[in-house]
């Protein structure tokens, strides 16, 4: 093909940087993994062990990892179907033929979305001030007596999850829309005609039709919500009693805390390995539904 | 229900949504215009009693946001400009000129899109030690001047070109830069306002990263900033949410001028993976 080296001077150097700055790490991390790379080994590369699967065989008995897992397993489970069940929702909401101003609505819907995460952390965590905070005051008027949402254990992860709906819902909704606008009308026009409510008209048409698109969203959302970090940084550091500490935040504190980075990125390929099994597995469950 | 009930109700939760969204931004707009420590009360008030830009000055004065926010500026500008420049040439041969290993590369790319980013980050770390970049802008803009879904996107974009159009200039004797320069780019043009408006809050919203390689503070963006901030002034309300309405409002006006463009980069993006 005569346009051969003009063609590989053009990808050549976005080919270059991705390669150096992705390919490579995410094998070299592999290697590290394998390792016992730490502080010593960062002054001094000589003193750099292989060590096979220990890092693994040790962060599988570590019961901080352990509760990194969990905390980010709760979030996931939690989280997604929450934020999924918002973004069909608004969606349906935005979609409706009866809507006025929906364009108004659905920008101000996905607001949150655009903002800088650290900014909006900052500003919930005065929101859920436990003494000044206008959650536990709206939550006054219905009886409910003050919770202290980042200090307590048990509602500091319900906490952050609130949050994380709220920032990233717009998101799907967005996807969502578009999905519903390309429902061929005539099909609810020939339920109406056949006397179908609203809510068979949701269960026959609309959910079936969806199916692809909330398969692809929702394997999208549970990866993006397992890389949970900046919300527990910003909002509790972790806190309290490790009660948001995410697997990314441990592997953050074990990496640029302690250096031990030969650890830490055993920490990310498990990660990476989770979300691979819990996308296999999305999708299986996907093609045994479509079977039935 | 009657039609118009049925509207009422629509427009009710509608709106209730809406509320949701927008009242913590609201919330922090007036909130940066109190008076030191007027937030801290029972019940908390929600408009300031006497609007003041004393926190803004301070922000400017004391805390020397200024930098940040320049620093924060010109490290999305510059990496947008790169990434653009980059991943549309690559974009544009993966769709449009033939090369050997074209298609396997590209399965290759489309399946590295289900590894997380953070999974390169500690050796990514370490090559930048090695680079003596750990602590420069360099090594914030260097690993963002391409990246698969950008070469994606464009790759799309790139296909609907008509080959006649670059077919037809070649006949006239056009080098494959002219026909690139004159012809793919004016046609890429909406894509690219895409790609860059991802690229923009994309650089200007990461945190992970740049708090991990800028140790120096001169250096820090608005987010590593900010975060910085909150953890050493807790209590100081008012400051705080000036400081995320500075960090927020860039972006969110960015948004709201080229919204139609972001959108559709979620949805290529969607329909893609």
């Amino acid at each position: 093909m005569k346009t051969a080296p003009a063609a590989w001077a053009f990808a050549a150097p976005a080919l270059l940087i991705i390669t150096v700055f992705f390919f490579v790490p995410v094998l070299a991390a592999l290697a590290v993994s394998l390792t016992d790379f730490d502080l010593y080994a960062l002054a001094d590369i000589r003193n750099l062990r292989f060590v096979g699967l220990h890092n693994y065989w040790r962060l599988l008995h570590t019961p901080d990892f352990w509760r990194a897992l969990t905390n980010t397993a709760y979030f996931v489970v939690v989280g997604v179907p929450l934020s999924l069940a918002a973004s069909l929702a608004t969606a349906l909401l935005v979609n409706s033929r009866l809507a006025y101003l929906a364009g108004l609505f659905r920008t101000a819907l996905f607001a949150p979305v655009v903002t800088t995460l650290v900014a909006v952390a900052v500003v919930w965590r005065y929101l859920l001030h436990t003494r000044y905070g206008l959650i536990n005051y709206a939550l006054a008027h219905l009886g409910i007596h003050p919770i202290d949402w980042l200090g307590d254990p048990h509602w500091a992860l319900p906490a952050i999850i609130l949050f994380a709906v709220w920032k990233n819902f717009g998101y799907n909704m967005v996807i969502f829309l578009a999905a519903l606008q390309s429902i061929p009308a005539d099909l609810y026009e020939a339920a109406r005609l056949d006397g179908a409510s609203l809510w068979q008209e949701f269960g026959r048409i609309t959910l079936p039709m969806l199916r692809p698109t909330l398969l692809l969203v929702s394997i999208l959302t549970v990866a993006g919500y397992f890389q949970l970090f900046a919300e527990p940084y910003v909002m509790t550091q972790g806190g309290p009693l490790q009660s948001t500490v995410s697997v990314l935040y441990f592997m953050y504190e074990e990496g640029f805390k302690w250096w031990n980075l030969g650890s830490a990125s055993a920490v990310a390929f498990l990660l990476f390995l989770i979300i691979l099994a819990v996308t296999a597995l999305q999708l299986r469950l996907a093609r045994d539904a479509q079977a039935r | 229900m009657s039609t118009s009930g049925a509207r009422a109700l629509l427009h009710a939760l509608l709106l209730g949504a809406a509320a949701i969204t927008l009242f913590p931004l609201l919330w922090m707009l007036s909130v940066s215009f109190m008076a030191g420590g007027e937030a801290s009360a029972f019940p908390p008030p929600l408009l300031p009693g006497h609007a003041t830009l004393a926190n803004y000055r301070q922000l400017f004065g004391q805390q020397n946001i200024g930098r940040y926010l320049t620093n924060s500026l010109w490290l999305a500008a510059l990496t947008t400009l790169l990434s653009l420049l980059f991943n549309s040439l690559a974009g544009y041969a993966f769709a449009k000129l033939h090369f050997r290993g074209r298609e396997p590369i590209l399965r290759v790319l489309l399946a590295a899109l289900v590894i997380p980013s953070q999974v390169a980050m500690l050796p990514l770390f370490l090559l930048m030690k090695w680079l003596g970049l750990v602590n420069t802008y360099a090594a914030v803009v260097v690993p963002a001047m391409a990246g698969i879904f950008g070469v994606f996107l464009v790759r799309q974009y790139a296909l609907t070109i008509p080959d006649e159009l670059l077919e037809a200039a070649r006949i006239d004797g056009a080098s494959e830069l002219r026909i690139f320069t004159s012809i793919v780019l004016p046609a890429l043009r909406p894509i690219l306002v895409t790609l860059a408006v991802f690229t923009f809050l994309g650089s200007w919203n990461d945190f992970m990263w740049p708090l991990i390689v800028l140790t120096d503070q001169d250096l820090y963006t608005l987010p590593i900033a900010l975060a910085t901030l909150s953890r050493e002034h807790v209590q100081d309300y008012e400051l705080m949410m000036a400081g995320a309405v500075l960090t927020v409002l860039p972006v969110l006006v960015l948004f709201l001028a080229l919204q139609r463009y972001y959108i559709r980069g979620i949805l290529m993006g969607s329909v893609k993976g």
